[in-house]
């Protein structure tokens, strides 16, 4: 039986509770809405580019424990990684929590506390959700990204 | 406190000597051998029997019976085996029509479910009947599959959707309701039961009130088949749709019964084979009732193991069954109200066994995903219902709702998982 502390991790409690960058961002040049109809989670990931680097990132919106902590820790994450780098760790990221790759070998820092999620299959569009945002803000899609 | 509403059943529907009280939960439970399934290494909690419902062993067994003895194409074959595959097909449309107390096994037509059922009727009797400036009336509380043919519709004649709205308690607005209806309304269509709150709509006085105006009625009676007595001529309604997978019937097959009188006088649905009673290029005449809507092979075997589930359902009797979901919901709604930070979203008046709630900084997903470590299946969501979920200022419910198995043990289960979420997000 896979444990809920593996999934509910002290810290991914923490930042759903108090989730940072989370507010709106007025000079922000990149933005996009991402959106998982299964579970109604709803998230605008905004970034402030500065050349290739993204100088600044806020996201507001509502969701799951998950998904919510999720957002939060990306901000801190990707705030000053390029834009190549951002995408590299969201696929390193994204290979953790569906099992496809080692956490010890993943180099993801914090977010390696999303590592359990590999354990519930249904949380992984929730883990995932704030990534797949800001994939498309980055790329500058204008529809919003669904989950499905 | 919630009760639910009390229709009068049809001679021979009632379950001979054994008064509710005599209701034997467990005995009811060794016929359905999924619930011996542990998840998570736990003993099941079934509790999200709103979207599909389990299926006992007499539904399981007809069904392969049918695919071991009397597998056969119906409706075409001379031979012994076509014969008997279409009897069996037959008498479950007549099994159906005893159901719901319809006036002829002809008005009984099957489809693919309460889905399909309402698809029909807006793509027969919506595109010959709708056209510019038409209004369509539905309510707020409609299950997509009731919301999104009419939208389709509406948008190919340029016709309106109306919504009548419901009150804080998820009721029905009856005076909204009948100030919505104009010259221009050409069908209501309604649930009969709520699946994401458990509401009974008040269809007598609907159905009253668009009757009084020439408007026929479509009832979306998914959620209320499984649940209560259901009797169509009763209700006087025009339209009426179920699936039978809530039904403890299988996926695959559900049911439109349809007033004799406005079935002739549509367009067939699909066109194909057993919907013709002859065709050549220049010309097709359609088949007689209910054929000229049931176009191609149907799902035989779904009517075989739907015909096995109402029988199943008709020896432990609507009223008892109703009676035994009433006393679970009156268990939980009190128990529940009392857990500090849950809030039931949904508490008419008159309603079945589902108890939608959310808890107070806590989602729903989350909320799903520990009550399933327990072994407790829930769904959570919007239940298919968005709409209702924006009037109730939420992105998602956690929805228990109660079958013929579910026992009072199972009540206090999910009281406990509830305990174990606030631990968990403490």
């Amino acid at each position: 039986m896979a444990d809920l502390r593996e999934l509910y991790q002290e810290l991914i409690l923490e930042h759903s509770k108090a989730p940072r960058n989370y507010r709106a961002l007025t000079a922000a040049d990149h933005k996009a809405e991402g959106y998982n109809p299964l579970c109604g989670d709803r998230f605008t990931v905004s970034v402030q580019m500065e050349g290739d680097s993204i100088q600044d990132i806020a996201f507001q919106g509502s969701g799951c424990a998950i998904s919510k902590a999720s957002a939060s820790m990306m901000t801190q994450s990707v705030k000053g990684k390029t834009k190549q780098q951002a995408k590299e760790l969201f696929e390193r990221f994204h290979r953790t929590v569906t099992g496809n790759q080692n956490p010890d070998s993943a180099d993801l820092g914090k977010l390696t506390v999303f590592a359990g999620v590999s354990e519930f299959p249904t949380r992984v569009k929730c883990a995932t959700l704030a990534w797949h945002t800001l994939q498309a803000a980055l790329e500058g899609k204008q529809e919003a990204v669904s989950t499905e | 406190m919630t009760k639910v509403l009390r229709m009068p059943s049809s001679p021979g529907k009632v379950a001979l000597g054994e008064p509710p009280s005599g209701y034997d939960v467990e005995r009811i439970r060794a016929d359905f051998p999924i619930l011996d399934v542990k998840a998570h290494g736990q003993t099941l909690v079934y509790l999200d029997n709103a979207a599909t419902s389990q299926k006992p062993r007499t539904v399981i067994d007809a069904i392969s019976r049918y695919y071991e003895c009397d597998n056969a194409n119906i409706h075409r074959g001379v031979h012994y085996l076509s014969e008997l595959a279409t009897a069996e097909f037959e008498s479950a449309r007549k099994t159906v029509q005893s159901f719901l107390n319809a006036a002829r096994p002809e008005e009984i037509v099957f489809v693919r479910g309460a889905t399909e059922a309402i698809n029909l009727v807006a793509q027969t009797y919506g595109r010959s009947q709708v056209s510019t400036g038409d209004e369509v009336l539905i309510t707020a509380m409609e299950h997509h599959s009731n919301i999104v043919p009419w939208q389709l519709l509406c948008d190919e004649k340029h016709a309106r959707l109306e919504v009548a709205p419901v009150n804080e308690k998820g009721e029905l607005l009856l005076s909204e309701f009948e100030r919505l209806l104009s010259s221009r309304t050409k069908l209501v269509a309604i649930a009969h039961v709520s699946n994401a709150l458990g509401t009974i709509n008040p269809l007598a006085a609907v159905v009253e009130m668009a009757h009084r105006r020439k408007i026929p009625v479509l009832v979306d009676g998914a959620q209320a088949v499984p649940r209560m007595p259901v009797d169509v001529q009763n209700l006087g309604c025009d339209f009426y749709a179920f699936s039978g997978h809530k039904t403890y019937g299988p996926t695959g097959i559900g049911v439109l019964y349809g007033k004799s009188a406005l079935l002739e006088a549509m367009p067939p649905y699909q066109g194909g084979g057993d919907m013709i009673s002859s065709v050549t290029f220049e010309k097709t005449t359609y088949n007689r009732l209910p054929y000229k809507f049931e176009a191609g092979t149907p799902d035989i075997a779904g009517a075989v193991g739907l015909k096995a589930a109402l029988d199943y359902l008709g020896d432990l009797g609507m009223e008892n069954i109703s009676s035994h979901e009433s006393d679970l919901l009156e268990y939980a709604t009190e128990a529940i109200s009392t857990i500090p930070g849950v809030r039931l979203i949904g508490t008419a008046k008159e309603k079945t066994g589902v108890v939608s709630f959310v808890m107070e900084g806590i989602h729903p997903h989350d909320i799903g995903t520990v009550l399933d470590q327990e072994g407790i299946a829930v769904r959570t969501g919007h239940h298919c219902a968005q709409p209702l979920m924006d009037r109730f200022g939420v992105d998602a419910t956690v929805r228990a709702s109660f079958g013929v198995y579910n026992t009072k043990s199972e009540v206090e289960a999910l009281i406990r998982g509830i305990q174990r979420v606030k631990e968990v997000f403490a």
